[in-house]
């Protein structure tokens, strides 16, 4: 049977292959090499060093760490729930579904500046507070003296955004779990939270991981969000990598940032895959 | 001696031009709608040229901000003759895009909108053609010939047509003003005045309520560049470490207690302004206008304060130039022929700010806003120890990273309090670095330089 096909699967896969090489791994070679690139070509650590007692990096390091950190595992609870919700096949299902989506149809940016109209000083947060009697004066949201008050904004703006994509991923995985396997647990009499520790997460495991390393790599490249809600006040990787690149005009120092990048998120990436096996990776 | 005056001829020239034009600008008669204004100055017969000039694309690096790039579109180029693709970009790609036109050695770009220091980075690459022929058919327009001579960037050529001139006031909010020190003149204050001010503002209402531009689209690293370290220290480049330079960031790291701490989120200061978070501010004329022209009544415009060696300000001055690959010149000099006429020039004004550079009278009357504006301007450069201090001359495509090291100094100071000699000291190679790699002399008002500027 397969030596019937002969060429035609490599065939096809060559369109997806070329596209690859051509959109992905061409640059991503030539940010690597723009990175390495020594002060008179040739290879060398310059940028690297520069990138790395550049006055933000540290910063911008933690930043990002402490938002990868922060803001998954808010977004794994919030889709769980969100995705069990729907699954439940409540009345108004779809409504659900809708209602929980309608995050990932808006742009970084615009809701980046939407959650500045809520935190801003004059904006709708303190408008209510005020309005219900709980503070009497503006309180400063954004401020960069107050880290982690900006740092929990951006949290919040960024659990809003895009804990959708991880349900829809979730609600997929749980749509694909055997109705029998419930059923049966039904007839031994097992609780729900019972159902949902045995029987559901286990066989959600390969979605988990999927979920997971997709929002991970995201989480490393945060920034309309972080840009629009905190401005200078707070550094991110992916913004001083563009700030390197556009304000600075310095595209070997933006490529060692793109690339610093990269590597964290495929530390995270193989850390997922290592922490998290799916069954046929126990097998093998 | 003669080399000092002659350090002093240009700016002060700069100067007294831009008095001149302002003060020529008609007083309003009556307070009439902008828009009215806008469209009274583009009626008649209109600047048009005879014939068609054909599509040109034009890049600029002013009038970037989304906004302005719609103004200048749908606007200040309604009436040009022909099709303008309008592209406005950050430092970054405008060099980049221009650059890269050059290396090919052909492209679209026909028209490029910059700052003089911009232009003489092109210039000394050879990217620009002469336009001494279109001066030539402006003259009767009076373009100052201290403005002209700026654009031969000393050379025998007119390799960039001055277009609009700018700078950076205060404006603050009229409940503000009650709380100014005593014996205090808000049109002739000193910066530690500004200070107290803030501080009386915090006592009284319990907010720290004096506001700067330092957030990501903010132009924050122009007030060290034309305004604090020139004020405090005479210089800029030449004084980046000096002790004077330490005095100036002990004040501003003082000064900011006062300040609304939401300012690194800030990039126009208008807006703050309006909405009440900030009482006091300084930004770039363009950039305050919004909060001017909505409410003129609430607001008020004055000059800014004066440091220990003078009243130091930025002029901006904008000009137009033609690269050598340009796929169409004669569009492009017909462009720049529009964007002088006096029209052309008036609407540039109402519509987004910028100062004309030509002699002749302002066909129309200026708004409230613009006023209130033209006077602080007016106010600031007859300032007895009014102190100009020029954009950077010759920095290329190092004009962003020479930026980033006075925004490195203020986050590593004002942010994160660490003492300002030690960061001064570790952010001098940087600035130096700058140099040599553009190879850029010392600008007003640091002596001039034989060879790249030395940092200090």
């Amino acid at each position: 049977m397969t030596a019937r096909l002969g060429w035609a699967p490599y065939a096809l896969l060559l369109p997806s292959l070329a596209f690859l090489v051509v959109f992905f791994a061409t640059p991503m070679v030539q940010a690597f090499a723009l990175a390495f690139e020594g002060p008179t070509g040739g290879f060398g650590l310059t940028h690297v060093e520069r990138m790395l007692r550049d006055a933000s990096f540290r910063s911008a390091l933690l930043t990002t760490l402490a938002l990868v950190v922060l803001v998954i595992p808010i977004q794994f609870a919030l889709a769980m729930a969100m995705a069990l919700v729907i699954n439940a096949r409540l009345k108004g299902e779809g409504l659900w579904l809708y209602v929980y989506a309608l995050p990932l149809g808006i742009s970084e940016l615009a809701a980046g500046i939407v959650w500045v109209s809520i935190f801003t000083q004059s904006g709708w947060l303190n408008s209510i507070l005020m309005g219900l009697g709980i503070t009497d004066r503006q309180i400063v949201w954004q401020s960069a003296e107050t880290p982690w008050l900006l740092i929990g904004a951006v949290v919040i703006a960024e659990a809003w955004r895009a804990t959708s994509i991880i349900m829809i991923i979730l609600v997929a995985g749980l749509q694909s779990i055997p109705r029998e396997f419930l059923e049966a647990a039904d007839v031994y009499g097992a609780t729900t939270w019972q159902k949902i520790r045995r029987v559901v997460l286990p066989m959600l495991r390969p979605s988990l991981q999927v979920a997971l390393i997709l929002r991970t790599i995201l989480a490393f490249q945060v920034f309309a969000t972080v840009v629009a809600i905190a401005g200078t006040g707070l550094d991110v990787l992916a913004e001083e990598a563009q700030r390197w690149a556009t304000d600075i005009d310095n595209d070997n120092v933006a490529a060692a940032y793109a690339g610093l990048i990269l590597l964290l998120s495929m530390v995270g990436t193989v850390l997922f895959l290592v922490l998290l096996p799916t069954r046929e990776e126990h097998q093998a | 001696m003669i080399d000092n005056r002659d350090r002093w001829r240009l700016p002060a020239l700069l100067a007294a031009l831009m008095l001149v034009i302002v003060a020529c600008a008609p007083a309003p008669a009556e307070v009439s709608p902008p828009a009215d204004e806008t469209a009274a100055a583009t009626d008649g017969p209109g600047p048009t040229e005879a014939a068609d000039a054909g599509e040109v694309v034009m890049i600029s690096s002013q009038l970037n901000p989304t906004e302005e790039q719609e103004t200048m579109r749908n606007e200040i180029l309604a009436d040009f003759n022909g099709t303008v693709d309008y592209i406005g970009a950050e430092s970054g790609p405008f060099n980049d895009q221009i650059r890269a036109q050059e290396q090919a050695g052909e492209g679209e770009i026909s028209l490029i909108g910059g700052l003089d220091g911009e232009f003489s980075a092109f210039a000394a690459e050879g990217f620009l053609t002469d336009l001494s022929d279109v001066a030539e058919d402006l003259a009767d327009l009076n373009i100052s010939e201290d403005y002209l001579e700026l654009g031969r960037l000393g050379t025998d050529q007119q390799l960039y047509i001055p277009w609009m001139q700018a700078t950076y006031i205060m404006v603050a909010r009229n409940e503000a003003l009650e709380y100014l020190p005593d014996g205090a003149d808000v049109n002739d204050l000193t910066w530690d005045q500004l200070t107290e001010w803030g501080a009386n503002i915090q006592a009284e209402t319990g907010e720290r309520r004096l506001g700067f531009p330092a957030g990501e689209d903010g132009l924050w690293h122009r007030w060290f560049q034309g305004f604090g370290y020139p004020a405090f220290t005479g210089g800029v480049n030449t004084t980046f470490a000096s002790d004077a330079a330490v005095e100036m960031w002990d004040w501003l790291t003082e000064t900011w207690q006062y300040v609304n701490p939401q300012s690194t989120t800030y990039g126009f200061m208008q807006e703050p302004l309006q909405s009440g978070e900030v009482w006091v501010a300084w930004d770039h004329v363009a950039r305050l206008i919004g909060a001017l022209e909505a409410d003129p009544e609430a607001f008020t415009a004055f000059p800014v304060p004066s440091g220990p060696e003078g009243k130091a300000f930025m002029p901006v001055i904008a000009g137009l130039a033609i690269p050598t690959t340009a796929a169409n010149p004669e569009g492009a000099k017909a462009l720049i022929r529009y964007l002088l006429q006096p029209e052309t020039q008036a609407t540039t004004l109402q519509a987004v700010s910028f100062f004309p550079v030509i002699g002749t009278d302002l066909p129309a009357d200026l708004s409230p806003g613009l006023q209130a504006e033209a006077d602080a301007v007016a106010a600031q450069l007859a300032a007895d120890d009014a102190l100009p201090a020029l954009l950077p001359v010759g920095l290329g495509d190092q004009g962003g990273a020479y930026n980033q090291v006075f925004r490195d100094a203020f986050q590593q100071i004002v942010m994160d309090g660490q003492a300002a000699a030690g960061v001064l000291d570790s952010l001098l190679p940087d600035l130096q670095a700058v140099f040599d790699a553009s190879g850029a002399a010392c600008w007003f008002p640091d002596p001039e330089s034989e060879g790249p500027c030395q940092a200090g």
